[in-house]
């Protein structure tokens, strides 16, 4: 910069501040950069994360628990999209929390759903959040939900082997019709009909395949995201709370219904013996 | 007065002007003359080819440029700041491919331009580009478009436009000759551009450049042939207008 050369000021601190590897603001490509090499959320220079976690990792030593501990589930199907979670927060075996909210509404036509560590993804999808407005800012129009995913996992990319832990489900509806993507810490982006993140996702791939079908009407595809997350928290321990769930349609998306997951298990076995 | 604030692009002078800037639009007025027409399913771009020397290999100079499978732009002014301006955007309208998964919008593309050339106005050490752009395409609606971005970094959206040499002429034209009939099929809107470039360029179809971009097809460059006998078209049709008003005068 000019002001360096004139004031003759001493070369090696200014390599310092203005590292090489930094890209001027004047020739950034675009929008879009996400990354530690971009002052998002600079690391400071000398950590290395991943080792760091490792040693946390070690038997005998301080276990950081980094499992995706909770269930979420989101199925498309003919009117929609369901997407049902629970609402259970734990640090290891302790329960910090039964009623946290593991569903960001980034915008009335886009949802977003948390599994992992709680930190990372509350940030991280704020921070969608907020690319998701500036896009629609910008440019006149809502994001897609191919897109919105793709900010995600580019977010993701940029600090993969740092240690986040994040498996979340962006659900929409845009001109393309109705969208589900899985992202999750490794930048893994796909899109699909039925996806469930979480510990207790075993138990919920198996009541939603075994009563999924492309044409459920409403009320039954309601029953299904409610039965799918309660029984997922029935056997797994990191996994209660209510069922928060949520119907995305063609204009937006619906709550519909905050259930207390005792409850739902108490009315599936009454319907057992009476039949 | 303006000897003093000229010399540094990031001085404004007492009056509110930034000379580099204005100095930069002197030079694209000293380019050789573009036109764009934005039809109801085409989109046009016309150039004054620039006469080249005996030993100079015709097809080296190209003045149009695709900048995506359904945006290309033409400019006026220095070739090689246009040449960087032109990677740029074609980088960018990738990475959007990449990240966004659509194409882009002629009118993104053109903030782009835009916003990289306010850039160079607003710091130091580097001075403005000295090229004016006409960006033109389809969005992915089908809707056709027609931008224009100056030194500045400014941008608008136009129906018709000419920028370079003697491109008030060539407006002053557009605005008498562009009607909704001018411009009802293709090939009258193809027409006109060639009509508003014949207005001022020297020796007739053989310094003219056209492409064309019609709805959901790439971009199209026509051959010098193809313009030879619009250009026949277009004497025959002056001709008979010639004819008629004699016929009314005499009768």
């Amino acid at each position: 910069m000019a002001l360096f050369d004139v004031s003759g000021f001493n070369s090696d601190l200014r390599a310092r501040i203005l590292p090489s590897t930094q890209v001027p603001v004047l020739d950034r490509a675009n929008n879009y950069n996400f990354g530690s090499k971009f002052q998002e959320f600079a690391v400071p220079p000398g950590v290395d994360p991943s080792g760091f976690l490792e040693s946390c990792s070690s038997d005998g030593g301080v276990r950081i628990e980094m499992d995706h501990g909770t269930t979420t589930l989101a199925f498309k199907f003919r009117h929609g999209v369901i997407v049902a979670v629970d609402s259970r927060a734990s640090s290891g075996r302790y329960i910090s929390s039964t009623y946290y909210d593991k569903v960001i509404e980034i915008n009335p036509y886009l949802l977003g759903t948390m599994s992992g560590s709680a930190a990372d993804c509350m940030y991280w999808e704020r921070l969608l959040a907020k690319e998701c407005r500036l896009y629609r800012l910008r440019n006149n129009q809502r994001i897609s939900v191919a897109a919105a995913s793709k900010l995600l996992c580019n977010m993701m990319l940029g600090y993969r082997g740092m240690g986040l832990s994040v498996g979340s489900m962006i659900c929409g509806w845009d001109k393309e019709g109705p969208g589900l993507y899985y992202v999750d810490e490794n930048g893994t982006r796909l899109s699909g009909r039925m996806f469930s993140t979480g510990s207790g996702n075993s138990y919920a791939y198996g009541v939603m395949d075994s009563g999924y079908r492309e044409d459920l009407t409403v009320e039954e595809a309601y029953d299904l995201g409610c039965r799918a997350i309660a029984h997922a928290t029935h056997r797994d321990a990191y996994s209660g709370g209510v069922v928060n769930m949520y119907h995305m349609q063609k204009d937006g998306w619906i709550k519909v219904c905050k259930q207390d997951v005792s409850e739902l298990l108490h009315r599936y076995r009454k319907e057992k013996l009476r039949v | 007065m303006a000897a003093r604030y000229d010399r540094a692009i990031t001085v404004f002078s007492p009056d509110g002007h930034l000379f580099q800037v204005e100095y930069a639009q002197e030079a694209v007025k000293k380019g050789s003359t573009a036109v764009g027409i934005r039809g109801k399913d085409i989109v046009v771009l016309g150039v004054e080819k620039k006469s080249v020397a005996k030993l100079q290999e015709e097809r080296t100079v190209r003045k149009i440029c695709a900048l995506d499978e359904h945006v290309c732009m033409a400019f006026a002014g220095l070739t090689a700041d246009a040449r960087i301006v032109i990677n740029r955007a074609r980088v960018e309208c990738q990475s959007h491919r990449l990240t966004v998964e659509d194409p882009v919008t002629v009118e993104y593309i053109t903030r782009y331009i835009a916003t990289l050339k306010q850039r160079y106005t607003q710091s130091n050490g580097r001075r403005p580009f000295g090229i004016s752009a006409l960006i033109v395409g389809f969005d992915y609606d089908g809707t056709p478009r027609l931008y224009q971005t100056d030194p500045s970094g400014t941008y608008h959206a136009w129906k018709a436009n000419a920028i370079g040499r003697s491109a008030k002429t060539v407006r002053e034209f557009l605005e008498k000759n562009y009607t909704e009939d001018a411009i009802a099929g293709d090939n009258d809107a193809i027409k006109l551009a060639i009509k508003a470039l014949l207005e001022v360029v020297q020796s007739g179809g053989k310094n003219i450049e056209l492409a064309v971009i019609r709805r959901n097809q790439p971009l199209k460059i026509l051959e010098s042939k193809e313009i030879e006998t619009l250009v026949a078209e277009i004497e025959k049709e002056k001709e008979e207008e010639a004819e008629k008003k004699k016929q009314k005068k005499s009768t």
